[in-house]
């Protein structure tokens, strides 16, 4: 269970935002400069928020009130960014294994390779990132963060960088894996077609939550001209030509 | 571009090319070309060579460790957090490079001479380095910090902030994503930095002159030693500077080789 109430001021942004998942998958979705990403940095303690409160599985992150600031090394959340990160001076096991420094080499090296072989990049443990397709890359960047058992999960546009065919294939292991581990899972993403990934969708603008339910909920009665897009209620017909 | 022009062109750059590339390399060429073998061991057996190689060494060592340990961290705190201090702190740490090294070494008199602002504060410890030996490694500090710092700024800057957040979330501590992230990849300009700060303190003269003397064996390094020596004696003279230059060369050598991420792509060349 992870529960967010955050408040923050950044520039022009003005962002007050509520969210609760259980083990499921929320989409959120929203136009560029909405506020998703600082949401994210906000979560993952890398950005403090002006007040509020982050708890995850009843561990209190963050609460302004109480004066509770978590640091970012100690939250436990996994974090994937868009282009993955991944360490280009370490290699895939170097990568792997850069979570797990409190155990001892053999610990280490076996609990990586177990979850690389998991996710289909067992093969890869002396490949340098560079020499990786986008989709090794994210198989991944994904066991690196897995491998400390991480109380949730946050994707920040998983496929972006990928091409279409790959972006397919793996949104699709994707899903199969977050119905597999259960665990609260947010993926920030303005593609409609990640809503199949969802369990929920909550649309962000201008920093609000403007909407929040199933693909099919906000189908039938879109909150804003971003949600009809979305939810293609306003796309029967292709985009329009200016 | 009509063809005439295009060769005016070409014609432009070549000759400007060989003409500056030219007057760059005649004066070492000179140096080595102009000096008999013989006058050359006569002037390695000089008096003033050894105790200067010796204190040059020991004194651009310590600086260099000095600006090097002291630098990355300013250069890293300048780099991470962008605001109004860092600009400034930016601004003050290259102050040095534009003044000129005399001027650097009347600064220093006046801030840390027995009569300077903190010299009679230092005084009063038992301190008083004007004059000695360690006046020369600050002085030697003072020019080359500048080069490292830089360096070492830019070289942070391009380490992508998305590598340091993720460490972060794997559990490493800001110090620990400092030293296994931050350092490995801005490795290359570090020593970059650091060959380029070691030869800019190696050739350090005007602020040392001012601020430490020229005394054999405690303030009179290399480049104060060649000084010396040319007031008597060219030859000399001449065998110190081809001391000097082979010393740069090699440990400008072995530095490249040492460097942590040498191994690594240029960083322009590293892509996502």
């Amino acid at each position: 269970m992870l529960e967010v109430r955050v408040a923050r001021r950044l520039g022009a942004l003005d962002l007050a935002i509520e969210l609760s998942l259980d083990r499921e998958t929320v989409l959120v979705a929203g136009p560029n400069g909405a506020g998703k990403s600082t949401l994210l940095r906000l979560l993952l303690g890398v950005l403090r928020p002006d007040a509020g409160r982050v708890a995850v599985d009843g561990a209190v992150l963050f609460d302004g009130d109480a004066a509770i600031d978590v640091p970012a090394e100690e939250r436990r959340l996994a974090y994937l960014p868009q282009d993955y990160a991944l360490f280009p001076h370490l290699d895939v096991l170097g990568n792997a294994t850069f979570g797990l420094s409190a155990l001892d080499r053999r610990e280490r090296v076996r609990r990586a390779t177990g979850w690389l072989e998991r996710l289909g990049a067992g093969h890869l443990l002396d490949r340098s990132p560079s020499a990786l397709s986008g989709g090794e890359r994210q198989r991944v960047a994904l066991a690196r963060a897995l491998v400390r058992t991480p109380r949730a999960l946050l994707l920040d546009e998983p496929f972006a960088s990928l091409d279409p065919i790959a972006r397919r294939q793996l949104r699709a292991s994707l899903s199969g894996w977050l119905r597999e581990w259960r665990l609260p899972a947010l993926i920030v993403s303005h593609d409609p077609a990640d809503a199949e990934l969802a369990d929920r969708i909550a649309v962000v603008e201008d920093g609000r939550v403007v909407q929040q339910g199933t693909s099919s909920e906000l189908r039938r009665a879109p909150a804003s001209a971003f949600v009809a897009e979305l939810t293609g209620t306003a796309a029967a017909v292709p985009e329009p030509v200016p | 571009m009509s063809l005439r022009r295009a060769n005016a062109w070409g014609a432009s750059q070549a000759c400007a090319s060989a003409l500056l590339v030219g007057f760059l390399l005649v004066p070492v060429a000179a140096l080595v070309l102009t000096l008999r073998w013989a006058d050359f061991l006569d002037g390695l057996r000089h008096p003033l060579l050894l105790p200067a190689l010796r204190l040059s060494l020991l004194t651009t060592g310590t600086s260099l460790a000095l600006v090097v340990v002291l630098g990355s961290l300013l250069a890293w705190r300048i780099a991470r957090n962008p605001g109004r201090v860092s600009r400034w702190m930016e601004a003050i740490t290259q102050l040095p490079a534009v003044i000129p090294p005399a001027v650097a070494g009347v600064g220093l008199l006046l801030a840390f001479g027995r009569r300077g602002l903190f010299g009679g504060w230092l005084a009063a410890q038992g301190i008083a380095p004007a004059f000695t030996t360690p006046a020369v490694v600050m002085a030697e500090a003072f020019v080359s910090a500048p080069f490292f710092v830089q360096a070492a700024i830019a070289a942070f800057r391009r380490v992508d902030e998305n590598l340091l957040v993720v460490a972060r979330t794997l559990g490493a501590s800001p110090f620990r994503t400092f030293l296994r992230v931050g350092l490995p990849l801005a490795g290359p300009g570090l020593v970059a930095g650091a060959a380029m700060s070691w030869a800019r303190s190696l050739g350090e003269f005007g602020a040392t002159l001012l601020f430490a003397g020229n005394l054999t064996g405690r303030t009179q390094t290399l480049p104060l030693a060649v000084y010396t020596a040319m007031e008597s004696d060219l030859r000399a003279a001449q065998a110190l500077s081809l001391v000097m230059v082979a010393v740069a060369f090699a440990l400008l050598f072995v530095l490249r080789r040492m460097a942590p991420g040498a191994a690594l792509p240029a960083p322009e060349a590293r892509g996502a």
